[in-house]
């Protein structure tokens, strides 16, 4: 198998007394859709606030591309190729849809220390912009103020961001979570086709789409991965039907 | 145009005004009033720049603006006396050349306290820069050299090549170019990459790093032009007073500066000008009736916070627009 672009190794991390990361080692492959499921409370965030470097890890390595990403700062490990969606949506509040989007291009094309160009008037921004927009579906919605956007379309709009940089591994932190049946089913179908861009790390709790996407699915509890391996063999894990799946498989 | 534009065409149209009317009705003290409302809204531009874009309350500003004077001030006196100053330099009476060494030395001045207290936000962060500007402020008071607590007079006004600094309506001019220049900078400023970064990181600067920008910088660069436009306000103040002394560096003026933006509208490109004006009008009309005026500045101050918080050009022109 070709070299994994993002590998977890032997991750650590407590609060206090609680585990929230546990010796913790996860793969992710070119290509791949690799599923991080478990039950509220068992890590999940907590492992992506470390991959992308808003939470320190106690010990362990973050590899990205053979690189060692795990002592850089936040913004060094996206300009590296991270990137990721927040569970509870995080945008800039008051600037439109499209000039969130922006930024990301304009992050992606290098420098933000450019003083007179106004941007409205930089079609390389603009356009780019748009173009992420309406991959997402969210191109109508491109002048409304990102505060007043409905829920789903502040999910959509983090996707959007997301595919404004130029990015090695996706990290989704439950996309579907409040989007309705009908937006997980065309989120689902987008999502499968934007593997072929970057491998994507999926938090998710809606085992349909999970199921439906997946190539490996690792279920966390505790701040353990207690397994790993495809869809079939998760379903019929009985350690992780126990634990999470309960009926649902 | 937008009703933001044209209430800010309005603005900058009946400063230029007022100066000359008074000039025509024999009226000269309003003409260094209006050289007042522009040197102020000048120095609040500055600030808006962290204050307004960055969200970086500045309690600080004052030792730029201080800072600015004390160049104008120590300059000039050097030119008078002949004696070299720091490294053998020869002093100026030049307002170009003190513009830019008050830049610079603001600069310096705010990377070195920028560097430090944005490793703070929120109220460390304004205790920290107000930390920084009252060292500045007891440094002056106990350096004998330039006056100490007694200041230091600016005896002939700097000059500007080709108009006579002494007269009144040309000083106006002078500082009310200025002061569009700084507007038309911080315009330039606000629509740019920077200004989008800058802006960001106010709102949420988790984002901002979460797409590969460092908020540390653009905080700091900030910061630094900041500082750097508000010294060259000081460096008119000192001028148009003749006389530079510790007060411009007191947390008073930083105070003043904070109100005047948020009286205007906090963020708002011509926000410091309407504050500005409004200040500077409470000041002589109230200040004629009362000793207490800033009693009665602090109830509209509280009156602006609870009921107007986009300040006056919010209540007139509404929220902001980002393009
Ligand atoms: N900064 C923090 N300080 C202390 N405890 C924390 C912190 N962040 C998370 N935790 C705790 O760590 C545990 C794991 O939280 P985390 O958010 O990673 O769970 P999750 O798997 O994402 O859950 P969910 O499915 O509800 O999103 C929880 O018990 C949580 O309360
Ligand atoms: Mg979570």
């Amino acid at each position: 198998m070709a070299d994994p672009v993002l590998s977890i190794q032997n991750l650590h991390k407590s609060f206090g007394a609680l585990k929230a990361t546990d010796g913790v080692s996860i793969d992710l492959h070119p290509g791949e859709i690799h599923a991080l499921i478990g039950p509220n409370g068992a890590g999940k965030s907590t492992l992506i606030h470390q991959i992308c470097g808003t939470v320190k890890p106690d010990s362990g390595t973050i590899t990205l591309a053979g690189r060692e990403i795990g002592r850089l700062p936040v913004a060094e490990r996206a300009r590296l190729g991270l990137g990721r969606t927040f569970q509870i949506s995080s945008l800039a509040g008051e600037f439109s849809a499209l000039r969130n989007v922006m930024l990301a291009v304009q992050a992606g094309q290098g420098s933000s220390f450019a003083f007179f160009k106004p941007v409205m008037r930089d079609r390389s921004l603009t356009d780019a912009a748009m173009d992420r927009l309406e991959r997402v579906g969210l191109a109508a919605r491109a002048n409304v103020t990102a505060s007043e956007l409905s829920h789903g379309e502040k999910r959509q709009l983090e996707i959007a961001i997301a595919l404004a940089l130029d990015v090695k591994a996706f990290l989704l932190d439950e996309p579907m979570a409040g989007m309705g049946p009908e937006g997980s089913k065309v989120l689902t179908g987008f999502l499968d086709s934007l593997r072929q861009e970057a491998p994507i790390l999926l938090v998710e709790h809606d085992m349909d789409a999970v199921f439906a996407l997946a190539d490996r699915i690792s279920v966390l509890v505790y701040g353990r991965v207690i397994a790993t391996g495809t869809v079939n063999e998760i379903r019929n894990d009985p350690a992780v039907r126990q634990a999470y799946l309960g009926d649902h498989a | 145009m937008s009703r933001e534009n044209i209430l800010n065409l309005v603005l900058a149209l009946a400063l230029l005004a007022v100066p000359y009317i008074a000039q025509a009705a024999g009226q000269p003290f309003t003409i260094t009033l209006a050289t007042r409302i522009a040197i102020l809204a000048l120095a609040a531009t500055g600030l808006n720049i962290a204050l307004g874009l960055g969200g970086l309350v500045s309690f600080g500003h004052a030792a730029f603006f201080g800072v600015g004077g004390y160049v104008a001030g120590i300059l000039s006196s050097h030119a008078f006396s002949g004696d070299p100053m720091l490294f053998g330099l020869p002093g100026s009476k030049q307002m170009l050349v003190v513009w830019l060494v008050a830049m610079g030395t603001a600069g310096l001045l705010g990377l070195a306290i920028g560097v430090i207290s944005l490793r703070t936000s929120g109220v460390y962060f304004i205790m920290i820069t107000l930390a920084f500007a009252q060292m500045v402020y007891y440094f002056a008071m106990s350096w004998p050299a330039y006056g100490g607590e007694d200041g230091l007079s600016i005896v002939v006004r700097n000059q500007f090549p080709g108009v006579n600094t002494m007269r009144p309506m040309n000083f106006f001019m002078i500082c009310y170019g200025v002061l569009l220049v700084g507007i038309v900078l911080s315009a330039l400023i606000r629509s740019s990459r920077f200004g989008a970064a800058l802006q960001a990181v106010r709102q949420n600067d988790v984002r901002v790093a979460a797409v590969g920008i460092s908020p540390m910088p653009i905080r700091l660069t900030a910061f630094v032009l900041s500082a750097m436009l508000t010294a060259v306000a000081g460096a008119l103040y000192a001028d148009l007073n003749r006389f530079v002394s510790p007060s411009m560096l007191s947390w008073h003026m930083s105070g003043e500066l904070i109100v005047l933006i948020i009286l205007g509208g906090t963020g708002r490109l011509m926000g410091p000008v309407a504050g500005a004006a409004l200040y500077v009008i409470f000041e002589h009309l109230l200040g004629g009736l009362t000793e207490r005026w800033q009693f009665f500045l602090g109830l509209i101050l509280l009156a602006t916070v609870l009921f107007a918080r986009g300040g006056l050009i919010g209540l007139i022109a509404g929220k902001v627009r980002h393009g």
